[in-house]
């Protein structure tokens, strides 16, 4: 899976979730950059991204993710090994 | 507005659900008639996620809600100190999300029998006195979790029979839990030991999301837990189904029976896909003894039909049914039919067909009708079962009787035939009424008639069982409820009026009746019993009122026709009217009324 297209459909995924349309993620955005994006919406997030993508996160990868760049570096080591 | 007729029945898709959650919720709220409730969530763990979506599941069912929810893991502390916030908002639902994460003291393997006893009391009592405390405080209905199994067995299967596993544990509190929901009425359990093993406990009990949000359960099981306490809820406000409307070919059993003929259709033991029809056909017919309505609703010639019905293997007979619709005409027209001769609303129906064209046109037509999204023979019960459709909370006496009830109606029917003057009919049917105030033997059917009645209902008020003991206790009322029987049979309680003593002055909250009573005049003598009874307690004027619905025109002209006179409307057509006591003619003159 390419890395373009792993962002397009989790650009979808964000703003399903957070109900807005005008979100656009990059490899920096993180939750200070998105209002709702508090712990609570996260494991919402967490479970709509795993279902997107049919993988699962294992608990120190959803403990440690810093960014949309790093959960995008997870989607793509699950997806293509 | 769109309307989310799959995404919000079972099986769910979950996925669709948390991402779009926001977005329902925005639609659901343009709903028309939505009734307003306040709950109280007190967690033993996270619920932010189980709020969301039971506003969701709520706001299907018509009900909107406004939330208090506890801090994490305060409900004992909410429940047995208060808070001024949770006092202030006066719950009318209490529900308990407590899991076996709460249990504080499970048995160890060396304790003796007295110290596993005692450890299940102090369990038991704790609840207990949360329960009672929030009974004193609140006039509220309590909703609470039973436990679900844990997620590890350190005995094997040893866990389930010896006194020091969890499992047994556990099993034994719920017992505890459940015979307090036998003797308390407003109290009802919210089976999660049931659904996360129908869910998969290894699934349910997904430990990560313990450790990380401290939620009990995995979130992708959270549809799952919010639907199952809406069920409960929607019951209690009356929202239950009524009714089973069926298709027969391919749905209660295999085959076509215009085509293959009776002879080949599939029911009975000999072959498998007759067995599952004939177990579902089994399942069908205990809702009857549930004083659920069964009805047909097939593209088949008539005869056919019967011939199908008769079929030696069926479980499920011609008389089992009150309205059997078996023509070629399109299946929501029939439904349309089937809802005026019952004198119900289409969404008190659930529509089982095969068909998913035939289910389409019928779940556009109405909304708020049940359509099961069945797919193959062996799932139908599952799939029907799961949608809760006809949750029992309030169980009363004359849900057994229903089908009766129906059946003398008919009979009824054809007597009028019989008669030119209608007076002369009323008084054929010989009727006695018993009209008199509230008695703690009815009290149930009281609150079950406030929340089911739609049609007849001057202000569609709504009360919980918990609101009508404490009005049943109150001289500030007058509570009259009235039965009605008559030489086919008894319809038991079908009327309730409540009205409120200020001074001089009546007000009359609540006016319902049962539609299964309309055209006999009980509403007559009902009126002449209220200002028999206002009289004795020196009022002088009666206020009513009548609050437009969608679905209360047929009582748009009830006072005008007692006598009353207009003296307000406003601008959304709330009518307030005004009777001079000394003014009003006594009116009923076919019902022999008893005190």
């Amino acid at each position: 899976m390419k890395k373009e297209e792993i962002y397009e459909r989790l650009n979808n995924v964000f703003r399903d979730v957070f109900d807005d349309d005008s979100i656009t993620v990059n490899e920096n955005t993180t939750s200070n950059d998105i209002e709702d994006w508090d712990s609570l919406e996260h494991i919402n997030l967490v479970v709509a991204v795993e279902q997107e993508f049919g993988m699962k996160f294992n608990m120190g990868e959803v403990t440690t993710m810093k960014n949309v760049g790093e959960m995008v570096d997870i989607i793509m080591e699950r997806k293509n090994n | 507005m769109k309307s989310f007729l799959k995404e919000l029945k079972y099986p769910f898709d979950v996925e669709y659900l948390i991402k779009n959650k926001r977005r329902i919720k925005k639609e659901l709220l343009n709903k028309e008639g939505l009734i307003e409730k306040r709950i109280a969530i007190l967690g033993g763990s996270t619920t932010s996620e189980i709020k969301n979506m039971l506003e969701i599941f709520l706001l299907n069912n018509g009900i909107k809600p406004t939330f208090y929810e506890s801090e994490y893991n305060k409900y004992y502390e909410d429940a047995m100190f208060g808070n001024p916030e949770l006092d202030e908002f006066k719950p009318d639902i209490v529900y308990i999300h407590t899991t076996n994460r709460n249990i504080i003291n499970y048995p160890s393997i060396i304790d003796d029998e007295d110290t596993v006893n005692s450890l299940l009391n102090a369990e038991e009592q704790k609840f207990i006195k949360i329960w009672n405390n929030l009974f004193t405080k609140f006039n509220a209905v309590i909703i609470q979790n039973n436990f679900e199994y844990p997620f590890y067995r350190l005995l094997g299967n040893k866990d389930a029979s010896d006194i020091h596993g969890r499992v047994n544990f556990i099993n034994r509190l719920n017992d505890k839990f459940y015979e307090f929901a036998r003797s308390h009425n407003n109290f009802f359990i919210n089976d999660i030991n049931y659904l996360s093993s129908c869910y998969g406990l290894d699934k349910w009990a997904n430990q990560l999301y313990w450790h990380m949000y401290k939620y009990a359960l995995e979130v992708p099981a959270i549809p799952y837990l919010a639907f199952n306490i809406a069920n409960i809820i929607k019951s209690i406000y009356g929202k239950n189904k009524k009714a089973f409307v069926l298709d027969l070919d391919n749905t209660l059993w295999g085959g076509i029976v215009g085509d293959d003929g009776v002879e080949k259709l599939a029911i009975g033991p000999e072959v498998p896909m007759g067995q599952v029809y004939e177990e579902f056909q089994n399942y069908i017919l205990q809702h009857k003894n549930l004083g659920i309505i069964l009805n047909v609703n097939s593209k088949n010639e008539y005869e056919n039909a019967i011939a199908g019905l008769n079929h030696p293997a069926g479980v499920l007979k011609p008389d089992d049914f009150i309205i059997i619709k078996a023509n070629w005409n399109p299946k929501n027209m029939n439904i349309k039919d089937i809802a005026a001769e019952l004198n119900l609303g289409a969404d008190s129906f659930v529509f089982v067909d095969d068909n998913p064209a035939e289910r389409h046109i019928v779940e556009t037509t109405f909304e708020g009708i049940g359509v099961p999204e069945i797919d193959s023979p062996e799932n139908y019960i599952r799939i029907i079962d799961r949608n809760g459709y006809f949750e029992m909370t309030n169980f009363s006496k004359e849900d057994l009787n229903k089908n009766t009830l129906y059946k003398e109606n008919a009979k009824r029917s054809q007597m009028m035939a019989t008669f030119d003057n209608y007076d002369d009919y009323l008084k054929s049917l010989e009727m006695k009424a018993e009209i008199s105030s509230f008695k703690p033997i009815y009290l149930e059917r009281i609150a079950q008639l406030t929340n089911k009645s739609n049609q007849f209902n001057l202000t569609t008020k709504r009360y919980t069982l918990a609101d009508i003991e404490a009005i049943a206790n109150d001289d500030n009322y007058i509570k009259l409820y009235g039965k009605l029987a008559d030489i086919f049979g008894d319809n038991g309680v079908i009327t309730v009026v409540i009205g409120n003593i200020k001074g001089e002055e009546l007000h009359i909250d609540l006016w319902i009746m049962s539609c299964r009573v309309l055209k006999r005049n009980m509403e007559f003598a009902m009126m002449d019993e209220v200002v028999r009874v206002a009289k004795e307690k020196n009022i002088k004027t009666i206020f009513g009122y009548y609050y437009p619905t969608l679905k209360n025109k047929m009582v748009k002209d009830f006072y005008d026709m007692h006598g009353f006179k207009l003296i307000e409307t406003d601008s959304e057509g709330n009518k307030k009217y005004r009777l001079d006591i000394e003014d009003y003619e006594f009116k009923n003159n076919v019902i022999e009324v008893e005190r």
